[in-house]
């Protein structure tokens, strides 16, 4: 093989491998990425049922509920205009505790509830996730 | 006092920096041999005084200085001295003075220890070492001093994340970061050799032990940091996709192309351009890493405050380092000379189908991981997560494990098709033995397991194929750093494969006495205890667990800790290793009826996946160790000969 074909073969296979790639990552995405809602988005369009989606907002005060099961708990994903009842049957991460914030990553089942897989309580004292601090003001723990 | 000194010390750090890229610049422009003199010994001082700097910042985490607002948003008095010191980059400034630290050390290495590469391009090399430097001088000095008096000084400090008090905070983000910025030198040299033209054997092989370095570095923090995920958030997972540790995988997948494509540059002269590109990719994803992590956009475990004045400064850094690099490589590679030739199913053929791979996946990584950020920027939140990752990833990943196991069967120029197929035939029947044992002993098995653990056996033949036949006293290192390395990713591969193939997951709520079961074990929780520790205390669950009649029973003391400053709740696992995976115990909270939630995971093989990390490290270091001791001999040799 010439140099000069070779130098054509490897760039059309650089690029075919790129093509490949991309179009691979764009069709995954397409499925795979999960949307992030809020309660108060949630409330005016709902996202499809068994749809991964991610919940974030604050657990409410006084909505965390032990289930009899002993390993599933209930509370309320809350921000200042809606309110989501989440059902999360797993052991909670560490900072995960009422009037902190939390993204519950799962699926809305069709009697309108969250069923949470996952959930995220950022390892920070400080943290609020982004989308929420937007949306609260922002309990500023180092002026304490 | 010791605050003012850091802080004077970062200062003349950044002046030394620009004196070297001046002196550099001028010198270079100029052809004044005095000024070229100087970079060298510039470049070490401004290490000594970067290195002097993070000294002294550790000084004040070790005294508990609460006038140091760094110090008391971050640490506390009562904290052992380890979390003290280690403590000193557990936050946002500390980290980044760490990252300049790195950054000028690997400029003043270059400047004691590199003797290969032309005076020019040396000079040009630590010039833009330099100038990188002096940016993160500035986001340091301006956007993130770390050391801030507090006036008046707190009584005593906030404390420091009781996640990060771990051991691993001492090791896991220093050797990230020697690699993460050691790949600057990559980047250096690239900028270097793009300024003075001068592409070549000899430049590459100035270049490789640099590469080397820096990347089992950032093979050995990589590992570190999954293993410490692993037994410290209590998931039971050891790769989660997040986006920083996806930060830190793109620049390894970037530098394991640039260390495979520069061995082509250096023994046969080809891929001259692609491997200046590589060059310039690998440190622009470590930039990018830093700026993902650091700016505050991204929702993680490991960002720290959000301000997003810094965000937007390292973003300016990026966009001023990345497109100036990319500037010179479009104005310069039109003349750096085509190298060698070669046939495609070759050695070099077999280096450029790894990188081709490697880019693949860098490619899909880099696209899943800044997709929600522009989506969001768009107004559109959403979230990219295992399954992607997964779906995408693997399957190339696959094809380049089956790629690598024949890649080092091939002859350099050229080989033939029979030759090679004769070569892998053992590998080949091992992987189909190994899918088909695996089939028939667990039909219900995904393809992809099936598929990684016959590749792995596959890859444990191929990859010591290459000793074959040898006198292996006489076996250079570097070969067997290739070997060590090739088999590491074998033996990685099958603790992933069996791991996803073969956990078991039980979660209960837990009556004492009461048998619970979980892969091959019963498991039993006798009582939960009060326990103290130096700054913590907690409730520490007694779980006994045994495997079939009268084996000696295992112990596990998963706890529950509470930290008081600042005050946090945090869950420690106990896990109990056999020579065949991994019992894991999570202590959850206790209900109403007195029932603990005890989550527990039987691991087969799970420790392989960082055994076998370890061992791409301890590969990659022995060829660092040959390639120096090789170009020493020959360097001697052609002195005697001369």
């Amino acid at each position: 093989m010439k140099r000069k074909h070779q130098r054509l073969f490897l760039g059309l296979a650089a690029l075919a491998a790129i093509g490949g790639a991309s179009a691979l990552a764009l069709s995954a995405l397409q499925d795979q990425a999960a949307f992030f809602y809020t309660p108060s988005d949630v409330a005016t369009r709902k996202p499809d049922v068994d749809k991964a989606v991610r919940l974030g907002g604050m657990v409410e005060k006084g909505s965390l509920k032990h289930l009899k099961d002993g390993v599933t708990i209930a509370f309320v994903v809350a921000d200042k205009e809606a309110k989501v009842p989440v059902r999360f049957t797993g052991v909670a991460p560490d900072l995960f505790k009422e009037g902190s914030g939390v993204v519950a990553e799962g699926k809305f089942t069709a009697e309108g509830g969250f069923v949470a897989d996952n959930l995220l309580a950022k390892h920070d004292e400080r943290y609020m996730p982004p989308e929420i601090a937007d949306k609260m003001p922002s309990p500023d723990t180092l002026a304490k | 006092m010791i605050a003012e000194a850091g802080l004077a010390a970062l200062w003349l750090a950044a002046a030394m920096a620009l004196l070297q890229l001046a002196c550099a610049g001028l010198g270079l422009r100029l052809k004044q041999d005095e000024l070229v003199a100087a970079v060298r010994p510039v470049a070490i001082v401004q290490g000594v005084l970067a290195a002097l700097s993070f000294g002294l910042l550790i000084l004040l985490f070790l005294q508990s200085d609460m006038s140091v607002l760094l110090v008391a948003q971050n640490s506390h008095s009562a904290k052992p001295w380890l979390y003290k010191f280690a403590g000193a980059w557990g936050n946002h400034e500390g980290s980044m003075l760490l990252w300049v630290t790195v950054l000028a050390l690997a400029g003043a290495a270059i400047a004691v220890l590199e003797h290969k590469l032309d005076r020019a391009t040396l000079t040009a090399t630590l010039g833009a070492q330099a100038f990188i430097a002096l940016g993160f001088y500035a986001f340091l000095v301006i956007a993130s001093s770390p050391f801030t008096r507090l006036d008046p000084p707190a009584l005593d400090g906030m404390g420091l994340n009781p996640l990060l008090q771990d051991p691993g905070l001492a090791f896991h983000p220093p050797t990230l970061y020697f690699g993460y910025v050691g790949l600057s030198i990559a980047f250096s040299f690239a900028v270097g050799a793009m300024v003075t033209r001068e592409v070549g054997p000899v430049f590459a092989r100035a270049m490789r032990p640099w590469i080397l370095g820096a990347w089992v570095f950032l093979t050995l923090g990589i590992t570190a940091g999954s293993y410490w995920a692993y037994y410290e958030l209590g998931w039971g997972g050891w790769w989660f996709w997040d986006p920083v540790e996806n930060a830190s995988l793109m620049p390894w997948l970037a530098a394991t192309a640039l260390l495979h494509s520069v061995n082509v540059l250096a023994a046969r002269d080809g891929l001259r351009a692609w491997t200046l590109m590589l060059a310039v990719v690998a440190f622009s994803m470590s930039m990018l890493g830093t700026f993902l992590v650091r700016s505050g956009i991204l929702t993680s475990v490991h960002a720290f405050a959000v301000d997003p004045t810094r965000g937007s400064f390292i973003l300016v850094l990026l966009a001023i380092y990345i497109g100036g690099a990319l500037a010179l490589y479009g104005a310069r590679v039109g003349r750096v000379k085509a190298g060698q030739g070669f046939d495609l199913l070759s050695r070099e053929g077999g280096l450029v189908l790894n990188n081709l791979l490697l880019s693949v996946i860098l490619g899909i990584v880099l696209i899943g991981t800044l997709y929600p950020i522009v989506a969001q920027a768009m107004g559109q939140q959403l979230s990219v997560g295992p399954p992607f990752f997964n779906k995408t990833t693997g399957p190339i990943a696959l094809l380049l494990v089956a790629a690598m196991s024949a890649g080092p069967l091939l002859r350099w120029r050229r080989d033939e098709a029979n030759a090679l197929l004769q070569r892998v035939t053992v590998p080949i029947a091992a992987a189909l033995l190994a899918m088909a044992a695996m089939f028939a002993a667990a039909p219900g098995t995904g393809w992809m397991e099936i598929a990684g653990l016959g590749l792995a056996a596959g890859l444990t033949i191929a990859s010591f194929a290459p000793l074959w036949k040898r006198n292996l006293l006489r076996t250079p290192l570097f070969t067997w750093g290739m070997v060590v390395a090739h088999f590491g990713v074998a033996v990685s591969l099958a603790g992933m494969a069996a791991d996803s193939a073969f956990t078991s997951e039980r979660l209960v709520a837990a009556r004492y006495g009461q048998p619970y079961y979980v892969g091959p074990w019963r498991v039993v929780l006798n009582g939960v205890a009060p326990v103290m520790g130096d700054n913590w205390s907690a409730v520490e669950g007694r779980v006994t667990a045994t495997r079939g009649e009268g084996s000696t029973p295992l112990l596990l003391t998963p706890q529950r800790r509470f930290y008081s400053s600042p005050p946090t709740d945090t869950a420690e696992a106990s896990i109990r290793t056999r020579a065949d995976g991994q019992l894991y115990a999570v202590l959850g909270a206790q209900d109403a009826e007195g029932r603990w939630q005890l989550r527990l995971w039987w691991k087969p093989f799970v420790t392989l996946i960082w055994f076998g990390g370890a061992l791409i490290a301890l590969g990659g270091a022995l060829s660092l160790i040959g390639r120096v001791f090789r170009e020493r001999r020959n360097t001697k040799r052609r002195e005697d000969a001369e």
